[in-house]
Parts: structure tokens; sequence; C-alpha cells
């Protein structure tokens, strides 16, 4: 049964400077964009909803069918979120598609089998004994959503998958977004064409709240 | 000038006789400072990363004590440990005085805030997407940290590298506690500090130049595994 998202009444202000004024949002499976400005909250929500982050205020709840899940590292296993700085790691591209097969204790072939699928979703099977430093950002971004998509979340948020990268990169990614076979799928973007491309619902976020 | 190419020629002399005694004094001054840099590696490496990954009060202390032990004289080292040591301190019942075993443990001192002091600074360096990226895949408090670790591994060699210098330089600590004693305790340092006392500028000439071609050879292996690590990860570590 797939995963149900909760999220309601949120606040985060850092340094006294509010950025989320009590956002409430239930998601279910599908794929959703969340739209706003530069600044607006659109990656602290989704830290928070990916539980890397706690609220200064209200909570976010992840259920299975009725049954409410422990917010613990089986339920964080079941989601990914692809950080707008994908932060590769200092290893070759394969061993970073297989991290996080590898820390769930993977068997070697297994792994090696599944981070190959996700690089061949990504277009970097090619690279895949390269090192990850040596690749461009449209391609680090690719492997950030490879490395993401290796470990097959039930609930995948990207913040801002296509910024700061070249026409043919942002394409590639958008294919990607398209394929995958996710539950459920929430992009953080700023782009209003893309949000309507990708995303089956569209929410945006103003002063601080979910409209 | 004419001391120096002697002492060259004595140095290579003395290699190539393979003069037995020369021997056990190259193999005890680095089985004492690897023994240290063990010692000094397995505790000063995870507190080094502890420091730097975690959030605790006095924090800013504990970076402070450690850069300042840094610079602990190994003099005022061998001393303290000399009191502690000595029949009438505290550890004396120990019976390690003048024992390799004590110069282990003043080496494993001097190198241990090197070795954590680095390590922090190499972890400190390491930027902070990669432990959210981690913990976004799924990983533990634990496994994120192992990964900024990882991703701080040739900073830590750096550090590890440059206590093995310290150690195999030092001679102070070792002096005081292990007593210099001739087929116990007389490391390559403590023989050229005595044999300059005698005159014997020589040998102890010989001996340094030995020395250094020692700690030339370690680290130049240790810079081609960075390198070559480092290479095949499509960075210069030059």
């Amino acid at each position: 049964m797939g995963l149900r998202l909760e999220a309601s009444g949120i606040h985060k202000a850092y340094n006294g400077n509010a950025v989320l004024g009590g956002c409430s949002f239930s998601f279910e499976s599908g794929v959703y964009a969340l739209m706003g400005t530069n600044g607006c909250g659109k990656s602290t929500f989704l830290r928070i909803c990916a539980l890397i982050e706690d609220p200064d205020m209200g909570e976010v709840n992840y259920y299975s069918g009725a049954l409410l899940l422990e917010k613990d590292i089986k339920l964080r296993r079941r989601i990914t979120l692809l950080l707008a700085d994908v932060g590769v790691f200092n290893l070759t591209v394969l061993k970073n598609a297989s991290y996080g097969l590898r820390i769930r204790g993977m068997d070697k072939n297994e792994l090696r089998q599944r981070a190959e699928s996700a690089l061949e979703f990504a277009g970097l099977i090619h690279k895949k004994d390269h090192s990850a430093l040596t690749l461009s950002s449209g391609e680090a971004r690719r492997l950030g959503i490879a490395r993401a998509v290796a470990v097959e979340p039930e609930v995948l948020f990207l913040d801002e998958p296509t910024a700061y990268i070249d026409r043919r990169n942002s394409e590639l990614i958008e294919e990607m977004i398209s394929n995958m076979k996710k539950e459920t799928v929430i992009i953080a973007t700023h782009d209003e064409a893309q949000a309507r491309r990708l995303a089956g619902r569209v929410l945006s976020i103003e002063g601080g709240r979910l409209a | 000038m004419d001391l120096v190419l002697s002492g060259f020629k004595q140095a290579f002399l003395l290699i190539i006789r393979l003069d037995r005694e020369l021997l056990r004094i190259i193999l005890l001054s680095l089985k004492v400072s690897a023994a240290a840099l063990f010692i000094a590696a397995v505790f000063g490496v995870p507190l080094g990363a502890v420091v730097g990954l975690r959030r605790f009060p006095l924090r800013g202390a504990a970076v402070s004590l450690m850069n300042t032990m840094m610079g602990l004289p190994p003099v005022v080292v061998g001393l303290f440990l000399y009191i502690l040591l000595s029949r009438s301190g505290p550890l004396g019942f120990m019976g390690l005085l003048y024992t390799p075993s004590a110069m282990v443990i003043a080496q494993s001192v001097l190198a241990f805030p090197i070795v954590a002091s680095l390590s922090h600074s190499a972890v400190m360096g390491v930027d902070p997407v990669i432990r959210q990226a981690a913990l976004t895949l799924g990983a533990t408090p634990f496994q994120a940290a192992i990964a900024v670790l990882n991703e701080a591994r040739y900073g830590v060699m750096s550090a590890v590298i440059a206590a093995f210098g310290r150690l195999m330089a030092e001679v102070g600590a070792i002096l005081i506690v292990g007593g210099n004693i001739a087929g116990l305790t007389r490391v390559m340092t403590t023989t050229i500090a005595l044999e300059s006392d005698k005159g014997n500028f020589e040998l102890a000439l010989a001996l340094g130049i030995i020395l250094l071609m020692i700690s030339l050879a370690v680290n130049a292996v240790l810079y081609l595994l960075q390198r070559s690590g480092g290479m095949k990860r499509g960075r210069s570590w030059a």
C-alpha cells in the first residue's frame, strides 16, 4: 500500500525570519509541483516533509492506509529527497548511484544491478567508472536522480531538479521524471511551464502558506 | 662541507654494511613511532570527527584545547610522564619507565592532538551538503558521519602523515622516559643527540641523513597513495 503524507500547520523561521507560516496539505499518489519564487520556502518545506529537518510548529505524518507510521529510519528509507545541490560523493559514478543501497546492506550483485539500471535510466552508464566529481552540473543532477531512483522510494521529493543547467540536461531530466513510476513525486520548481508539463497538480507557496 | 660529505659517505657505508646495531636502532624508531601513531589515530580520528560533526556545549573550547595541545612541548610531556611513571609516581608500580612502552605512551600523547585537530579541520572542510545528501538517501546519523569522514579521507591521511613526521623527529620526551639505553630504548634521534654530545658528528650526521631518508620514503609512499586515490577520482592532490 502506498504512502500518504499529511503536512499540517508547518511553521518554520530562521533567525527570527518566518519562512513557512502554517503550510498544510495532504499528498497522495501522483506528481505534484510546488511553485514559488526564490526564498519562498519551497526547499524548507520539502526538507521538513522528507523528515530531514524539524518544523518549529506543526507536524508531518505518513500513513499507510489508515495506519500512522512511526518516523523512524524504516520510514525515512521509504522516502527520498534530491537536494538542489546534489552533493555528489568523491567516489565513482557507480558507487554514488549505489550508496543508498549499500547503506541498506543490500547484496553486492543485486546492488550493482540496481545501480547500473538506475544509471542507464539517467543515461550515465557509460560513465559509471568515472569520478563523480568530473561530471558536469547537469550530469551531476542526473546522477542525483539516479541515486534517488536506485533506492526505489515510495515518495520522491525533487528540489529544483533543472535549475541552473543547460536545456539538453533539463530535457533529459524532465524525461526521467515523466518516466518515473513512483507512487508520489513532489517537485519544487519556479518554472511554471515545467510545473504544468510534469505535474498533475500544481501548488504554490505564497507568504509562507500553501495555495 | 667536508663534514657533510663525510656524513653522507658514512651513512652510505652504514647502510651498505647493514650494521646490526644501526638496524636495531632504526627498527625500534619505526616500531615506537608506528605504535604511537596507531594509538593516536585510533583515538584521534574519531575524536576529530565527533568534534567536527556534533554540536555540544563548550565545543569551541574543545577545538581550542585540541589546537593548543598540538604545540605541546615534548620535554614537558616527557617530564610529566616521568613523574607519573617513576617508581615513586602514581603509575610507578607498572614498571614502564625506561622501556619502549613508555616511549610509545609519550609519543602517543604528542601525536594524538595533531591527528585529532587536523582530522577535525578535514571534517569541517567537507561541504555540509554531503551529510544532508547521505541522510536524504536513508543513512542513519552514524552512516552519514561515515560518509563525511570518507569525503575527508585525504585530509585525515595528511593528519596522520603530519603526526608521523613529528614522531620520527621527536627527541625530548622519549629521551626523558626512555633514558636512551643502548640495546633497549636507544632510537635514531636520541642516538644523534648522544653522538653529537660526544663530538662524533660524522655518525650523528649519518644517522640524521638516514632518518631523513626514512621520513622521505614514508612520506613519498603516502603521497603516492594519496595522489593515485585522488587521480582516480579526477582530482589533483599536488
